[in-house]
């Protein structure tokens, strides 16, 4: 049975043990070989990782395909694995791209290619991890661990100014993690276990709370990445390959949003609700300024840079409206602290398919012209039309047009935003026309007109691998945005859950 | 055996099923296989369309009102995919896919020598599946999933063309002004989620009266009636659709895309799509009196002012397109008197002889080469009779000439105006008054420059000027029939009658149609009546105005044109909305966002904070090197200063 299977495991090591044959294959020469290998190696962890959806329990918010085995006895350490509503999804999203990452950097990484698809797979297998780890050291090394492939793929097959962007992104992620680090030591002197559950039962005084939250969210806002500590990340994809920049955008993001959920709102409830203002205010002012800022860029991958760290304001700002929502005596259910969540996790992972799509779009752009600069681009529509149409597609997905996987979240949370402040929904609705703005001005800028040069004149439209592509993000994009249903009640259970658990006051 | 169900399912289906044959094997199936697929797509949902309307009308089949499939659940909140069919719903369905057909048709011979022509057809294909799931909602969800869909399609058929800088603008521009709206109405969305606690309009109606007796906190102790709210948030996203000022602008350029689509997404269907919106939310409008003023206000604004440019310009579709900016304000104006059934039928009326106007102008145009200009036309008359009497038919609807369908629903909202006691009603009645006149003027200015007078187009022109083929033509007589008698036949049951009984909520204190209903003694004794009112005596004035200076003395045009000089520079000018708001809210923004991005980002946060520490760091270090001198009797001395201190400290 599949479910006997160390399911959890097999996802994290599969792609770290993969990673490692791949490497030293790489060094015989054979670029072919290590591609084959890197994709089948992908292409088996997503379908074991599907045995996680297939096999999951809805109804139930308790941790599943659990596996606990000790590690470092003397401080309690353990081994240990499981998923919830909220990790599982994110697993299977991180294991669908990283297919993705594998194929679109197929003929196109001429350097080290061995090397490059390993760091890709070991990465995966990380950020598997990281979802699925229950101990928080074992948490910890994974969020480290899981840094080092993404700086080196950024270093080595990065941009002319490749190393201002990784020590930027390294100074702000290290200086990020290691109060982290000091939040959970400090939960460990004081409960004596590292276990994330325990955590969240552990009760804190408001100071302490206080203490963890700002240290949590020094780490997680970085990730997010939420203003003002966002400025690495236009930087970092600027510089990154594409895959790295779909990693980035898909995934990573993601572990930040992640994290709010796993520890700063279960384990600081009390100091969540007293200092919910300013992570409202950090949300919505990556939608509103992030959104002109975004409409100022002429490079395109900045541009979606800044796309994605607004669109990113949409998940905090759902996960944090939910004690106003509570607090608001019109709303005669609570039902809407779970849209705001729901909304906030719908809108993770649609982001994951969107960001990724823009940015594999910019990538098959750049593989021809080699330049993101938007000026350099113009009619060409003329030369690649079935791109165009790709390219309009995901920048209205990316806009938020219903029917595409983009809308689902936004309106969730749009929705659950009203119900905690009139003026927040009418802030976060801005959206609406920023993001439309400032998708479709690049797109017709890039796409539309006549061809405006001999560069853009010679180009070809997209191949067999680039098409299947984007055919299948455009496919989880329409489904997602069609028929959000199966999504929503994998996450029922554990938001309710979570919901409950953070409204009951740990003072 | 093909339920009730079953058919309303295939309605949307059908043409959703053509638009994605001929946009995915647009290749493969060819030309005419991409227009026999997609009419044979839009043919079956109107021939159900039809069938769904002999159910509910004639037969007086039930009222459909459920869910096809849960989208999901969150929150306690279901979001579903559902139909309601009711009277409204059919007609809507009627107009919507018997236009969209015509429109199918006539696109064969406007668009034969197009490289775009596949995915023409499967555009207007999506766009009529778009449009009839907007229609057939029954919750707020589909309805704003319909409304962005509409938006997106005319996005994709405006910059169809889209080498053509004038379209792309015109496409980019059209779809951000709609957002402005759908801003509004998302919001609005929101608060009937948040005060009904649901999205399905039963349910929602069904708390209306909770929704009128709440206040909500807006800012600072400052309370708003709950209703008045939901409702003016859904009348933004109105104004973006249906293209009321302010946010009109987007619809005169819209006439950058084909002309078919003008026709029908520009002129018929979508941009109706707001007022259909506020007919069916009649149960939350009628309770609020401040929602209905602004409505009024608003249209009557529209009507008149916008008609006033249509005067000046010289383009034939954009003097159609300001036309249909002042008709949707009529129907603006019919709904904030509260007469929703009057908006509607004037809606009707206005797709036929709306898209009838439209498609003979595209007949014009592809008989003038692609020429726009009406200065170069002239004459066409003895060219194109068919196109020259359906037009004439057209502009007799529009200006409602007694007895053709316009005249009927024009007449219906004047009246109801004039019948009106909420406030703004005194402005709205003299500004659509007045409207007629302007809509007579301009429609026949049109009328003459085009089919009379001297030819003005050149020799080459001139020698190639004929008929265009039957694919266009018999639309164009298709339309021109209900452009005649869909109004007389129609006007009993649907303003005075029980059509719309138990669709469309009136409040006995604001039912101005029932008022006239009174007097109403069949559409003969109609047209009589309107002998004794302004409205007929206006639009005759206008018309031989239109004669006298455009046939009997054209360059007293010109020396009025001189002689009002700013007048004319205003209306020409469009009264300079558009450079405003290109100047305050496109320049603008890209300014503030440039302004943010380099003194947010790259000074405050990266100079002075992010590369700031690292100088700090960097200062610091330096610091300590200077200190490692390798000096000993620098160490001592360090070493001396820290023990004071630590003596002192202690001490």
């Amino acid at each position: 049975m599949l479910t006997d299977w160390p399911l959890l495991s097999l996802v994290v090591w599969i792609p770290i043990i993969g990673g490692i044959l791949v490497l030293l294959s790489g060094d015989k020469g054979d670029a072919e070989g290590a591609r084959r290998m890197a994709l089948i190696f992908s292409i088996v962890t997503f379908v074991l990782s599907l045995g996680l959806y297939t096999g999951f329990d809805t109804t139930t918010a308790a941790m599943q395909f659990e596996e606990k085995h000790s590690w470092i006895e003397s401080f309690n350490i353990y081994y240990h694995l499981g998923v919830d509503g909220i990790s599982m999804p994110l697993i299977i999203l991180t294991a669908f791209t990283s297919i993705l990452v594998v194929l679109a950097g197929w003929e196109v990484i001429k350097k080290k290619p061995a090397q490059y698809m390993a760091a890709f797979l070991i990465m995966e297998g990380l950020m598997h991890g990281v979802f699925a780890s229950l101990d928080s050291m074992l948490f910890y090394v994974f969020w480290e661990a899981m840094l080092i492939p993404m700086f080196l793929i950024i270093g080595i097959w990065g941009g002319p100014r490749r190393v201002y962007a990784t020590i930027k992104f390294f100074i702000y992620t290290f200086l990020g993690s290691v109060f982290m680090l000091v939040a959970m030591l400090y939960m460990y002197f004081k409960s004596g276990s590292f276990a994330v559950l325990d955590f969240h039962a552990l009760p804190l005084s408001m100071t302490e709370q206080t203490l963890i939250f700002f240290a949590f969210l020094l780490a997680f806002a970085v990730k997010v990445p939420m203003w003002p500590v966002h400025t690495w990340l236009p930087d970092a994809h600027v510089e990154a390959p594409t895959g790295g920049s779909v990693i980035l955008a898909a995934i990573m993001l993601k572990i930040g949003g992640y994290g709010f959920l796993r520890f700063t709102l279960p384990i600081a409830p009390d100091a969540s609700m007293a200092l919910d203002w300013l992570i409202i205010l950090m949300s919505l002012v990556a939608v509103v300024y992030i959104g002109f800022v975004a409409l100022a860029q002429s490079d395109m991958k900045k541009l979606v840079a800044y796309s994605s760290i607004a669109h990113m304001g949409f998940v905090t700002l759902g996960m944090f409206i939910i004690f106003r929502i509570w607090a608001n005596p019109l709303n005669a259910d609570s039902g809407g602290a779970a849209l705001a969540v729901e909304g906030a996790m719908v809108q993770m992972v649609s982001h994951g398919f969107v960001s990724a799509a823009m940015f594999l779009m910019i990538g098959v752009l750049y593989d021809r012209m080699h330049t993101r600069n938007i000026q350099d681009y113009g009619g060409v529509i003329n030369t690649m039309p079935m791109a165009a149409g790709f390219a309009v597609f995901f920048a209205m997905a990316n806009a938020g047009l219903p029917g595409t996987s983009g809308f689902v979240g936004e309106f969730m949370v749009i929705l659950a935003s009203f119900k905690a402040n009139i003026w927040f929904a009418l802030l976060a609705a801005t959206t609406l026309i920023l993001g439309a703005a400032y998708t479709l001005w690049m797109v017709k800028r890039v796409f539309y007109g006549e061809v405006t040069n001999d560069n853009v004149k010679q180009l070809t439209d997209i191949n067999g691998r680039e098409l299947f592509i984007l055919s299948s993000l455009t496919v989880a994009v329409l489904a997602l945005g069609l028929y959000p249903a199966p999504l929503l009640d994998v996450l029922h259970a554990s938001v309710n859950n979570l919901l409950q658990h953070v409204s009951v006051s740990k003072l | 055996m093909m339920t009730m169900e079953n058919i309303y399912l295939a309605i949307p289906l059908a043409s959703l099923f053509g638009a994605i044959i001929a946009g995915l094997l647009g290749r493969q199936i060819g030309r005419s296989g991409a227009h026999t697929v997609t009419i044979l797509g839009v043919g079956i949902s109107f021939i159900l369309s039809l069938i769904a309307f002999k159910h509910i009308v004639f037969d007086g089949g039930a009222v459909y009102n459920n869910t096809v499939y849960t989208w999901m659940v969150s929150g306690g909140l279901h979001f579903e995919v559902g139909f309601l069919v009711d009277s409204l719903t059919v007609m809507m369905l009627t107009v919507v896919t018997g236009v969209s057909l015509m429109v199918h048709i006539y696109t064969i011979g406007y668009m034969h020598e197009d490289p775009g022509y596949q995915r023409f057809f499967s555009y207007i294909s999506l766009f009529t599946f778009s449009m009839i799931m907007l229609v057939m909602a029954n919750n707020f969800m589909q309805l704003f999933f319909g409304w962005e869909a509409v938006g997106l399609v005319s996005y994709l058929l405006i910059g169809f063309w889209y080498k053509k800088e004038t379209a792309i603008y015109a496409n980019l521009k059209a779809f951000l002004v709609n957002r402005v709206g759908d801003f509004g109405f998302i919001l609005g969305i929101a608060a009937v989620v948040m005060y009904a606690g649901s999205l399905d309009y039963m349910e929602v109606f069904a708390k209306a009266d909770s929704m009128a007796s709440q206040t909500m906190p807006i800012m600072g102790g400052v309370e708003w009636s709950v209703i008045t709210v939901v409702c003016i948030l859904l009348f933004v996203g109105a104004m973006g659709k249906s293209a009321q000022i302010p946010l009109h602008v987007w619809l005169p350029d819209s006439m950058e895309g084909p002309t078919p689509i003008s026709a029908l997404i520009h002129a018929a269907t979508m941009v109706t799509a707001g007022i259909f919106m506020v007919a069916r939310m009649s149960p939350l409008y009628e309770l609020s009196e401040t929602a209905l003023s602004l409505v009024m206000i608003i249209g009557a604004t529209t009507a008149f002012f916008m008609g006033l440019i249509g005067i000046v310009q010289n383009d034939i579709k954009r003097v159609i397109a300001y036309s249909t900016l002042s008709q949707l304000g009529y129907m603006t104006v019919a709904l904030g008197a509260s007469a929703y059934s009057a908006a509607v039928f004037h809606l009707m009326t206005h797709a036929f002889f709306k898209a009838l106007l439209f498609l003979a102008a595209g007949s014009v145009i592809i008989a003038m080469h692609h020429e726009q200009d009406m200065r170069k036309m002239g004459g066409l008359k003895k060219y194109m009779p068919i196109t020259y009497w359906t037009s004439l038919i057209g502009t007799l609807a529009l200006i409602g000439f007694p007895g053709f369908s316009g005249f009927f629903s024009k007449d219906a909202i004047i009246e109801a105006v004039h019948d009106s006691s909420i406030f703004g009603s005194s402005y709205a009645y003299y500004m659509v008054l007045a409207g007629v006149f302007v809509t007579a003027f301009y429609s026949f200015r049109l009328f003459f420059l085009v089919f009379h007078g001297r030819e003005r187009m050149d020799e080459h022109t001139r020698s190639h000027l004929h008929e265009t083929p039957w694919v266009v033509t018999v639309p164009l007589i298709a339309l021109a029939i209900p452009s005649v008698i869909i109004g007389g036949m129609t006007i009993g049951p649907m303003l005075f009658g029980d059509y719309f009984k138990g669709v469309i909520f009136v409040q006995q204190a604001h039912d101005v149609l029932a008022v006239i209903g009174e007097e109403f003694h069949g559409a003969f004794s109609f047209v009589q009546h309107a002998f004794h009112g302004a409205a007929i005596y206006l639009a005759a004035a206008g018309a031989v105005f239109a004669w006298y200076l455009y046939l009997q003395n054209p360059p007293m045009a010109d020396s009025l044109k001189k002689r009002f000089s700013f007048l004319y520079t205003m209306l020409d000018k469009k009264y300079w909305v558009d450079e405003v708001y290109y100047t305050v809210f496109a320049k603008g923004s890209r300014l503030l966002g440039s302004g943010f991005w380099k003194g947010g980002d790259m000074v405050l946060i990266d100079g002075l904070v992010v590369n700031g520490s690292a100088k700090v760091v960097a200062w610091l270090a330096g610091v300590m090197r200077h200190l490692q001198t390798g000096m000993l009797y620098h160490y001592a001395f360090a070493m001396i200063l820290g023990l004071v201190g630590m003596i002192y400290w202690f001490v």
